[in-house]
């Protein structure tokens, strides 16, 4: 042996954590390894963060909403967002409470005029027992358990749209809708990207040749254009469930290129690691091969690809839906919600439509961030 | 600096004092060199030897101001750079880009780098580098630039270089690259040249070729050279002395002869014995045992007690060795000989 | 380099195919065919019945009684060779008067976008590498993500609302009241120009901001390569250092995205023409496929896939003229 052979004492220098951590940091497996990579990073963690408290929404949305997504308030149209307060001119209280509001027609302009009675408070209740609702849709258990309301009328803390309907409920049942579909729309692109990329990248050759010139075919369709040209060609009369499912399968048909594109390379780059050649001289079969060898070093790759993807779902679900598209009403999707404010007008007369913007953007963002400190984690060097 | 003047003759090309390097990082700041001083005279060799991470690199990059925002280069640290006729420069003094730092880079000190694969910008051709190098030094035209770039190519034993000249560096072998790359360097004519490890991505007769050529190059141009490197046996070859370094510390220094003879730190003597050698060809190679320690958590005392054999304990682990002189160009860093 | 592009001109050439067959599809997939809208529109508005007799001659004047193959054939030679996209049976015109001009409003748009996502990408990304961990690296990373995660018609209308609370004047159209119907002149022109860049902001913000990302990463790896140190080494001047080495090699992967940042802007137009209210292809696109009229819809499709697909073969070549490495086939 020279001393060329020492190990480069470079690379790890960089990344190596305290001392008690020391042993393990040495024999951890790779996830361990990205784990503590991620855990310093914190524009990831707070991406992390975020999507917690979509799950959350999305798992117990008629929980959290107070009221159900058609509820309709005609005592309250187009009102703006009720504030909730602790205290006022008439003193403090430690339970919170909202003004008593209506609104009401203006007979010239037509637009709705909200009078707020300063007189009567509402307070929040917790907890509250009120409007049965099944969960999940009425596929689970039924329940009228709310996690807040008042005492006494109604309370819209983003305020209503043009037909009464509460926006912090329908936020809430959108990101149910918008997530899922994205959930299930990635996974197709997933499976379909691992299949192709898996076949691309380790059975190289004519396969490889194949797929890759079909990949690139696709890619230079342009994807929202046609996106748009399925999409309009659904039946009009289609149930919107129907129409739900198949929008999400064409998202997720056209997304598998750039997955399988990623699987493939880094498949054929991985056949090349000295361990994995070691297998084979050991006469490895190949499938024990893919999964004993390659898989593991490559599900933190594919995590990261399949979080990355996710922004690009919901936006294209949002734009689609937006111009009427995709999906339709009864189904409250977030591009559904938005759909009612197309114009300035609604800018200017009612801006709390566009709350569930905020929603969205969030999303994006919690997954863009997580996606990049996974990617940091599980890739320091790229 | 006024305690080294005395010693130097006017033989003497650069002058490292006491040179610390750090790194600022995440993890902590790392102790990349450690006060080393070394000198180089005109038309000889500097060795440096040591495993990964000595600081070699580190060193060098010091010298042409080539390291990162990162590094830290501490206060009473001095290089002076010798020009032929008389003017002395304090490297550490010159701004990073300036003028004056400029005219040093290349024209002045030459500098080849360990992967001739990356040396090269992959969208620019062989000869537009070399032919950038020579504008950036030379009074000359754009034609005779293109001239002396071919002339160089052939000088290096490219053949058909004026094709060679137009062809981008994928297009090469790596020997071939390396030779380009001496190529580059020499263009601008310069008085000491820096070779960081020039052989090491090689295979072996191509190293053989390329040292070969260095050594015949060195003497037509009269240049000196640092030439670094971790296998003591390339030393053998080309050095005239060596200067070993473990962990951002020169250890031993000696000519060339003295440090292949008569080793004296146990780091050296280790080193050596890590080779394979015609006259010892039954005997076992041993490797050093132990780690290298990592450079956040540099060991008190002398730095290479942690691995070496004959270390005294209560002494080695505490205090740091002193400069031992073993023969008038020989020194030692180490207790088993003050 | 002519093998190259015989390559890339004959792949252009199958996707084109690839894609006309595609929208073939499109075109023909919403259920009951052209025949039977096309007498229902015709004839019942009329006030006549329709009768099976009247069915069968509208479908074989339209050739609708042959087989898929054929159908596709006709049409796509109608197009090539006639320029005959069909009848929009929205508006009972052909298809070709419809789009007129609208498409190249469309290009110009999409153009105008691309410019400005360079013109702001590539200074600001190689700013952003340069000076790491700066305010303005961080600050640029901030709105970076901000562009990427704001849906575009949500900043048309932001736009929307400042230009007429601030400006006092909508941003919405292409032109001004005066010259909307005019022939082109200069001065139409120029008024294009003033109302273009909004549409051209919101389309390429989220552009700008991936290009922002890729040129700061594709920058900060080749700052670290070796070539540059030895460029330094050379003595070479540091801004001749950066621009003639790691910026040139960074805007590689900008050329070779050319063709997709076409798509993707094109494919924004039509969200942005709805809020905007512009006069463009894509407004149109999407009036054509929420009334499901086909063959407009699909002739627009059509032009735009077309555009884009020249895109990319132009971005191809403008790769290999910058890299060598795909010049000479190494990869
Ligand atoms: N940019 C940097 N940031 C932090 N630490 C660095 C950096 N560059 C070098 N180091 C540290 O400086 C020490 C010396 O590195 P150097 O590259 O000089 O070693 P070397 O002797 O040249 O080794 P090799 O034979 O591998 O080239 C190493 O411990 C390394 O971790
Ligand atoms: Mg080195």
């Amino acid at each position: 042996m020279t001393a060329t052979t020492i190990p480069k004492g470079k690379r790890t220098a960089a990344t190596l954590p305290p001392d008690e951590e020391k042993l393990k940091y040495f024999t951890a497996r790779q996830w361990q390894l990205v784990w503590w990579r991620f855990r310093r990073n914190r524009l990831g963690l707070l991406g992390a963060g975020i999507l917690i408290i979509y799950i959350f929404v999305l798992i117990f949305a008629e929980f959290l909403a107070p009221y159900g997504g058609t509820t309709l308030d005609s005592e309250y149209v187009l009102g703006p967002p009720q504030v909730a307060r602790f205290w006022d001119e008439n003193g403090f209280s430690l339970r919170p409470f909202v003004y008593s509001v209506t609104t009401e027609r203006d007979p010239v302009t037509l637009a709705m005029i909200p009078t707020i009675d300063n007189s009567k408070r509402r307070y929040l209740q917790f907890f509250v027992r009120t409007k049965e609702y099944k969960y999940w849709n009425g596929n689970l258990i039924a329940s009228d358990l709310h996690f807040f309301g008042v005492d006494e009328g109604t309370i819209h803390l983003f305020g209503t749209d043009s037909l009464g309907r509460d926006i912090l409920s329908r936020t809430m049942y959108a990101t149910r809708t918008s997530l899922t579909l994205g959930v299930v729309g990635v996974l197709i692109a997933f499976v379909i990207g691992l299949v192709m990329g898996g076949m691309a990248g380790y059975l190289g050759g004519q396969v490889d040749f194949f797929i890759q010139r079909l990949i690139e075919l696709i890619r230079s369709v342009p994807d929202i254009p046609l996106f748009m040209g399925l999409a309009a060609a659904l039946p009009k009369e289609w149930p919107p469930e129907k129409v739900y499912l198949m929008i999400t399968l064409i998202l997720g048909f056209l997304g598998w290129t750039t997955l399988a594109r990623r699987i493939r390379g880094k498949l054929l780059s991985l056949r090349k690691e000295d361990y994995v050649i070691a297998a084979q001289l050991a006469g490895g079969s190949n499938a024990r091969i893919i999964a004993r060898h390659m898989l593991p070093a490559f599900t933190s790759y594919i995590i990261v690809d399949i979080v990355v993807y996710f922004p690009y779902m919901i936006l294209a679900e949002t734009a689609l839906s937006f111009v009427g598209l995709g999906l339709r009403p009864p189904v409250i999707s977030w591009g559904v919600l938005l759909q009612g404010a197309q114009n300035i007008q609604a800018i200017e007369l009612a801006p709390w439509l566009f709350i569930p913007v905020i929603f969205v953007v969030f999303a994006v963002l919690g997954f863009t961030f997580l996606g990049d400190g996974l990617r940091d984690a599980a890739d320091p060097y790229n | 600096m006024d305690i080294g003047t005395e010693q130097i003759d006017w033989d003497t090309l650069l002058e490292v004092q006491d040179l610390k390097v750090s790194f600022k990082t995440d993890e902590g700041i790392i102790l990349a060199v450690n006060g080393i001083s070394f000198s180089v005279q005109r038309g000889q060799t500097l060795g440096i030897v040591g495993e990964s991470g000595s600081g070699k690199s580190v060193s060098t990059k010091a010298i042409m101001q080539l390291l990162p925002r990162t590094a830290v280069v501490d206060k009473n640290s001095s290089i002076t750079w010798h020009r032929e006729n008389g003017e002395t420069v304090e490297i550490t003094q010159l701004k990073k880009g300036g003028r004056e730092m400029r005219r040093i880079r290349g024209g002045e000190i030459g500098m080849i780098f360990q992967e001739p694969m990356s040396s090269f910008s992959p969208v620019h051709t062989i000869g537009n580098q070399i032919i950038e190098a020579v504008l950036a030094h030379r009074q000359v035209s754009k034609q005779e630039a293109r001239e002396i770039a071919i002339d160089m190519l052939d000088k290096v034993g490219i053949s058909n270089p004026s094709v060679r000249v137009d062809q981008y560096s994928f297009e090469l072998s790596g020997g071939m690259r390396q030779r380009a790359m001496i190529a580059v360097t020499l263009s601008m004519n310069p008085s000491l040249l820096i070779a960081d490890e020039p052989t090491t991505s090689l295979d072996v007769t191509i190293q053989a070729q390329i040292l070969e050529l260095m050594n015949q190059l060195r003497e037509e141009f009269n240049m000196a050279v640092i030439f670094i490197t971790h296998n003591l046996g390339v030393i053998a070859q080309v050095a005239d002395e060596v200067a070993v370094m473990y962990l951002g510390q020169i250890l031993e220094r000696g000519t060339a002869k003295e440090i292949i003879n008569q080793p004296q730190h146990p780091y050296t003597q280790s080193l050596l014995k890590a080779i394979p050698r015609l006259d010892h060809l039954g005997k076992r190679l041993t490797a050093i045992g132990g780690d290298i320690p990592s450079p956040l958590e540099r060991p008190g005392g002398c730095p290479f007690h942690t691995r070496c054999e004959q270390a005294i304990s209560g002494v080695c682990d505490t205090q740091i060795p002193t400069l031992t002189p073993i023969s008038n160009t020989h020194t030692v860093h180490c207790f088993l000989y003050e | 380099m002519l093998r190259y592009f015989a390559q890339r001109f004959i792949f252009m050439i199958i996707t084109l195919l690839f894609v006309s067959v595609v929208i073939f599809i499109v075109i023909e997939l919403p259920p009951g065919d052209y025949a039977e809208r096309y007498a229902y529109r015709k004839l019942a508005s009329a006030g006549q019945d329709v009768t099976e007799q009247d069915m069968i001659n509208v479908r074989h004047e339209f050739g609708l009684d042959k087989p898929a193959p054929v159908r596709y054939f006709n049409w796509i030679t109608d197009i090539i060779l006639h320029g005959d996209f069909g009848e929009s049976f929205l508006f009972n015109v052909p298809v070709r008067n419809m789009i007129g001009d609208r498409i190249w409003l469309t290009m110009a748009l999409a153009s105008t976008a691309i410019l400005l996502t360079y013109a702001l990408a590539i200074p600001i990304g190689i700013f952003s590498a340069l000076y790491r961990h700066s305010f303005g690296d961080y600050l640029a990373t901030f709105i970076g993500y901000i562009g990427l995660s704001l849906p575009n018609f949500m900043l048309a209308l932001v736009l929307l609302y400042f230009s007429v609370t601030v400006l006092g004047s909508s941003a919405g159209g292409l032109f001004s009241e005066e010259f909307a119907e005019a022939a082109w002149s200069w001065p139409r022109v120029v008024d294009l120009l003033e109302h273009l860049w909004v549409p051209a902001v919101v389309l390429g913000t989220a552009n700008t901001a991936f290009h922002l990302q890729t040129m700061r990463a594709t920058m900060l790896d080749e700052l670290n390569q070796l070539y540059v140190d030895a460029a330094r080494a050379r003595g070479i001047p540091e801004w001749k250092v950066i621009f003639k080495y790691p910026v040139r090699i960074a805007l590689n992967p900008i050329v070779s995205y050319l063709g997709f940042d076409l798509g993707k802007l094109v494919a924004g137009a039509p969200v942005v023409a709805l809020v905007l209210s512009l006069p463009d292809a894509g407004q149109l696109l999407l009036q054509a496929l929420l009334q499901q009229d086909m063959f407009l819809g699909g002739a627009i499709l059509l032009m735009i896939s077309t555009m884009i697909v020249i895109g990319v073969f132009i971005s191809d070549l403008m790769l290999a003229a910058l890299d060598p490495r795909i010049r000479l086939g190494e990869t």
